[in-house]
């Protein structure tokens, strides 16, 4: 019962806070928004005791992803007015995106079903020493090794890619070269000398 | 016997888990600002003293040592004072940000063992919940660097962002070793799996890990040598020069009960955590020393404040672009190839591998 009472606490919480991502004039709340409803579905995967994905959930997308978001929206000076002018014109395109997934996703749920998982006989708990991240680990270090590993080569290219488009060397910069900072001795820069003392005349 | 506290203790037992479990964390909120309270002042006796001066020493609690009463003195100064927010701030983010700067420092505490019997919640994932709540920390100073409106807080708030996220992943390299070791991610079990002795605790196999994660947690706290995000002689006081009265004493609050979060964890993945490094020895072993207890989590953490507060003393403070250097050149390659060394302890199991739960 207090369950179900939080998963609609939650779920609520999550439409209204992506309905907010859409809504908010300002980028900066739009970005909280979506910071929002990811906190907001971390707990409805705690809520079915998938607390490996909730907490990977918060630690990835808000720990890390969105924080970048944040930074790269609170940098950029976003005219809103201008942002706003298209909505209508390009509405049509936003409704073949959603609907395309939405497709896709009732595509693949009709056809695979939902992977072996009877979901008639309601919610299961396991027992208190059940580790679902190791139930995890388990199955995406052995049935799943290629998708995953193919994954991981994906996610390679695409960091040495985005790091070759940002490493340019503009000429004339006058940068310093920390390596040749760190590297220095203090024996290259400073001399000891000893000077005598001079006696009081 | 039916003395006041046996009926006390009976009752305790009856209650229901959820009020227990409340009252517990009540508890440990106020013994964590109790401490942060005295952990200033022991910061300004300790640095007054490496600088041959005396600190604080004119506020007496009950006629008690000398400034002993500083931090209470503080903590009333403070609220007493006016909360000012900028005509041009943004007033919810504004008032918010404190809260989202102190909460996850607080949260934390659910997961960490404190002695062997007493945690408030046993969690499975007990590992990644501290690291997912750590970097929730971070939404504290980006909001308020944003809302104030103020060039340096905003400055300030963007060089945190940076050396958080960095850093962080330092710091998640260092436990994913932590984590090979146990073999499991509830805190109880990653102490509990430490046990034989001191060179049995992680540091001993782990020992760039534990320097890594160290270094990385005083960079996540924002404490010198790596306080740039505050930098007082460039931008005044960072993302939270703007705020004043109570409202900047909760981003104290915040950093210092960060501080003893970071010294805590240290010490339960790296120096096992409540056990006696005297267990097994002959006469020390017999008696309450050589017992697994609250009292050795918490002279480890002591060690470890102590070593934040000499690092301020002592070093001076990181530029901006070493810091970047220092947390994605040197540490990140450092815990990968650790991590691979690890992979070699455990195919040929030796250290912690040795032992019977890796059969």
């Amino acid at each position: 019962m207090l369950v179900e009472i939080l998963f609609f606490v939650f779920a609520t919480l999550l439409v209204a806070g992506a309905l907010g991502v859409i809504a908010a004039r300002n980028p900066v709340y739009s970005v909280l928004f979506l910071v929002f409803s990811f906190i907001n579905s971390a707990a409805i995967w705690l809520l079915v005791e998938a607390e490996f994905l909730a907490l990977v959930l918060v630690l990835v997308y808000v720990g890390a992803v969105m924080v970048l978001f944040l930074f790269v929206v609170m940098m950029l000076d976003i005219n809103v007015a201008e942002l706003k002018q298209g909505f209508t014109r390009f509405a049509w395109l936003g409704w073949i995106t959603a609907l395309a997934v939405i497709g896709e996703i009732t595509a693949v749920i009709w056809g695979h079903g939902l992977g072996g998982i009877d979901v008639s006989r309601g919610f299961v708990s396991e027992p208190a020493n059940y580790s679902n991240t190791m139930a995890i680990g388990q199955v995406l270090y052995t049935k799943y090794l290629y998708p995953f590993e193919l994954a991981s080569v994906v996610l390679v290219v695409a960091i040495v890619a985005a790091i070759a488009l940002t490493l340019r060397r503009r000429p004339g910069l006058k940068v310093q070269d920390v390596s040749r900072q760190v590297a220095v001795r203090a024996e290259e820069r400073l001399r000891v000398v000893k000077v005598s003392a001079e006696k009081r005349s | 016997m039916h003395t006041p506290i046996t009926h006390l203790l009976a009752l305790w037992g009856t209650l229901p888990a959820i009020i227990r479990t409340v009252v517990w964390i009540l508890i440990i909120s106020i013994a964590v600002i109790l401490c942060v309270a005295f952990l200033t002042l022991w910061e300004r006796k300790v640095i007054g003293w490496m600088q041959l001066r005396r600190g604080p020493n004119r506020v007496r609690i009950f006629g008690l040592l000398p400034g002993l009463g500083q931090p209470f003195a503080d903590v009333f100064k403070l609220l007493t004072k006016e909360v000012i927010v900028p005509s041009s701030a943004n007033k919810f983010l504004f008032r918010l940000a404190p809260a989202l700067a102190l909460v996850p420092a607080l949260a934390a505490w659910a997961v960490i063992p404190l002695s062997p019997a007493l945690v408030v919640s046993k969690a499975n994932a007990g590992l990644l919940y501290l690291l997912a709540l750590s970097s929730m920390g971070v939404y504290g100073i980006i909001l308020a660097g944003w809302s104030a409106n103020s060039k340096y807080a905003f400055l300030g708030a963007m060089r945190s962002a940076a050396q958080m996220v960095a850093y962080e992943i330092a710091m998640g390299f260092a436990l994913v070793g932590v984590l090979m070791a146990a073999g499991s991610m509830s805190l109880g079990q990653i102490v509990q799996h430490q046990q034989g002795g001191v060179l049995a605790w992680n540091w001993f196999w782990l020992f760039p890990l534990f320097v890594v994660y160290f270094i990385a947690g005083v960079a996540e706290t924002n404490r010198a040598p790596f306080d740039v995000a505050e930098g007082e002689s460039e931008i005044v006081a960072g993302f939270h020069v703007e705020y004043s009265g109570i409202a900047f004493a909760l981003f104290f609050l915040a950093e210092y009960a960060n501080m003893i979060l970071i010294s805590a964890l240290t010490a339960v993945f790296f120096f096992g955590g409540w056990l006696s490094p005297f267990a097994g020895y002959p006469v020390v072993g017999a008696s309450f020393l050589g017992d697994p207890s609250f009292f050795w989590l918490g002279l480890k953490v002591f060690v470890f404040l102590f070593l934040f507060l000499w690092f301020r003393a002592t070093f001076p403070r990181y530029r901006y672009d070493q810091i970047m250097r220092l947390g994605w050149k040197t540490l990140i390659p450092v815990t990968l190839v650790w991590i691979c060394v690890e992979m070699l302890m455990s195919a040929v199991h030796i250290g912690p591998w040795a032992k019977p739960w890796f059969h």
